[in-house]
């Protein structure tokens, strides 16, 4: 993977012979791009995008998201996804044959869902799902929060890093797109794991993070069976 | 501008008071991610200005008149502490915070790209901890460092800057006893990259002359200043991304 790491100000010019400018990058004059970001700047195939240190998640179509319910009404739950707007979920969006008036039963205020957001419209509305392979509520388990810019490291290319964590701490991970993160297992792996994404999340920009990450996971779980490096 | 007196503030060499030259800035340092609970923040020390910016959001804006369909709302609020200044002030705000609120609001709405949140508001609060002339420059320069570090899409980064008439000649970044007693003063925020004036305000009286020659100064000054904002922002990742690989 070749990867060329610039750090960038909103309004820096981004170089468009590259590849073709894509997020976080607007039109600044005839033929230039600018940053819209503090943050690096990151080169693929064929595009070129700026993403920021840190932000608030902006919902896309069929992204799975985890969600805390806050509100209960009479055929709809207000969802906090970790974006500047809530969202809702009808209850026909759900798996479960319920009535308007008694859907209290299903979700109350504070439970957490794993969901796919549905529809977006112009002024960022949003409407999620429960209607599909895998989503569902989440039970038990922690919850953690990384800033949504992070999430793709977190995960790692096809989902190398999280598969890496869950593996050394025998825990089960659910990591939504807006950057909240559901662990399940013993308090202490959990912990463990919590500080491994953690950490995922301060040195996102840097790279050999893979490596570095499966070495500090054998240390601390060489400390955890009490034996002495 | 105060009553007129006879203290020299310029003497014979253009030396001023603290020392400075008629084009000198004084010294800025700025700090990002000071508030954990923030979404972005930074501290600035302008001379003696102290000043502590915390931003939030975006975020869905109540109470709910206040949302606009198409763009977000910036609430920028400037506050000062009631022991920054030598005399008391009476906490809350004044006439004066309030119109400082609002050209701060003004000139960040500007750089930042509201449009991508309609029905949002991006709350700025700007508290001065300790004053000493042109913290609504300074306040502008560290909230749009918190801005950019709270990972907000802008256009450009915002530089303020002031300068000013004193014993009848030109200078950049008036200290405290010239603000009081000199004859003019020009504080103006301006987007680093391009160029445009985004706040200005003018107390006292500048011939057009004087006027060009002040506005060149603070042009020539914000990029100094861009210099130490875009390193308080990026300093620590890339020295972070130096000791571990990368960049």
């Amino acid at each position: 993977m070749t990867e060329t790491k610039q750090i960038v100000m909103p309004g820096d010019p981004i170089d468009s012979s590259l590849g073709k400018p894509r997020n976080g990058v607007y039109k600044c004059g005839d033929q230039q791009f600018c940053s819209s970001y503090f943050g690096i700047v990151q080169v693929s195939d064929q595009f070129i995008d700026v993403v920021p240190f840190s932000g608030p998640y902006y919902p896309r179509r069929g992204d799975k998201v985890i969600g805390k319910v806050i509100e209960v009404g009479p055929s709809m739950w207000t969802i906090d996804i970790n974006s500047p707007y809530h969202t809702l979920m009808h209850m026909n969006d759900t798996p479960w044959r319920t009535n308007a008036g008694d859907i209290k039963k299903y979700l109350s205020p504070g439970d957490y869902i794993y969901a796919k957001v549905m529809t977006l419209n112009d002024i960022r509305e949003s409407w999620v799902t429960l209607k599909d392979v895998g989503l569902r509520k989440l039970e038990g388990g922690h919850i953690t929060s990384v800033s949504a810019p992070k999430v793709p490291r977190i995960i790692g290319k096809g989902g190398s890093m999280v598969n890496m964590i869950k593996d050394a701490t025998g825990t089960r991970i659910v990591v939504g797109q807006n950057g909240l993160i559901w662990i399940d297992g013993e308090a202490e792996n959990v912990m463990i794991a919590i500080s491994a994404v953690k950490m995922v999340e301060n040195e996102a920009h840097t790279t050999g993070l893979t490596d570095r990450m499966q070495k500090y996971l054998n240390e601390v779980k060489g400390e955890a069976n009490g034996n002495s490096k | 501008m105060g009553t007129a007196s006879d203290i020299k503030l310029i003497d014979e060499k253009g030396i001023r008071l603290d020392g400075r030259s008629l084009s000198e800035l004084r010294p800025i340092k700025i700090e990002t991610d000071v508030l954990e609970r923030a979404d972005g923040s930074a501290y600035i020390e302008w001379g003696g200005n102290k000043i502590m910016v915390a931003v939030y959001g975006p975020r869905e804006a109540y109470p709910k008149h206040t949302q606009d369909i198409d763009k977000a709302v910036i609430k920028a609020r400037y506050n000062m502490a009631a022991f920054s200044v030598d005399e008391r002030k009476r906490p809350g705000p004044d006439r004066r915070s309030v119109e400082i609120s609002k050209v701060i609001s003004e000139a960040l709405q500007c750089a930042i790209m509201v449009e991508q949140f309609p029905r949002a508001q991006i709350d700025v609060y700007i508290e001065v901890l300790q004053a000493d002339a042109g913290t609504r420059i300074a306040g502008l320069t560290a909230a749009s460092v918190a801005v950019a570090a709270a990972g907000i899409p802008m256009r450009d980064l915002v530089v303020g800057c002031t300068a000013g008439k004193v014993d009848g000649k030109i200078v950049l970044d008036l200290g405290k006893e010239e603000d009081n007693f000199g004859q003019a003063d020009l504080p103006m925020g301006i987007l680093a990259k391009s160029g445009k004036i985004v706040l200005m305000q003018m107390d006292g009286d500048l011939t057009t002359e004087e006027f060009d020659e002040a506005t060149a100064m603070i042009y020539d000054a914000a990029k100094r200043i861009n210099d130490i904002q875009r390193e308080a922002l990026a300093g620590k990742y890339r020295a972070l991304a130096m000791e571990r690989g990368g960049e």
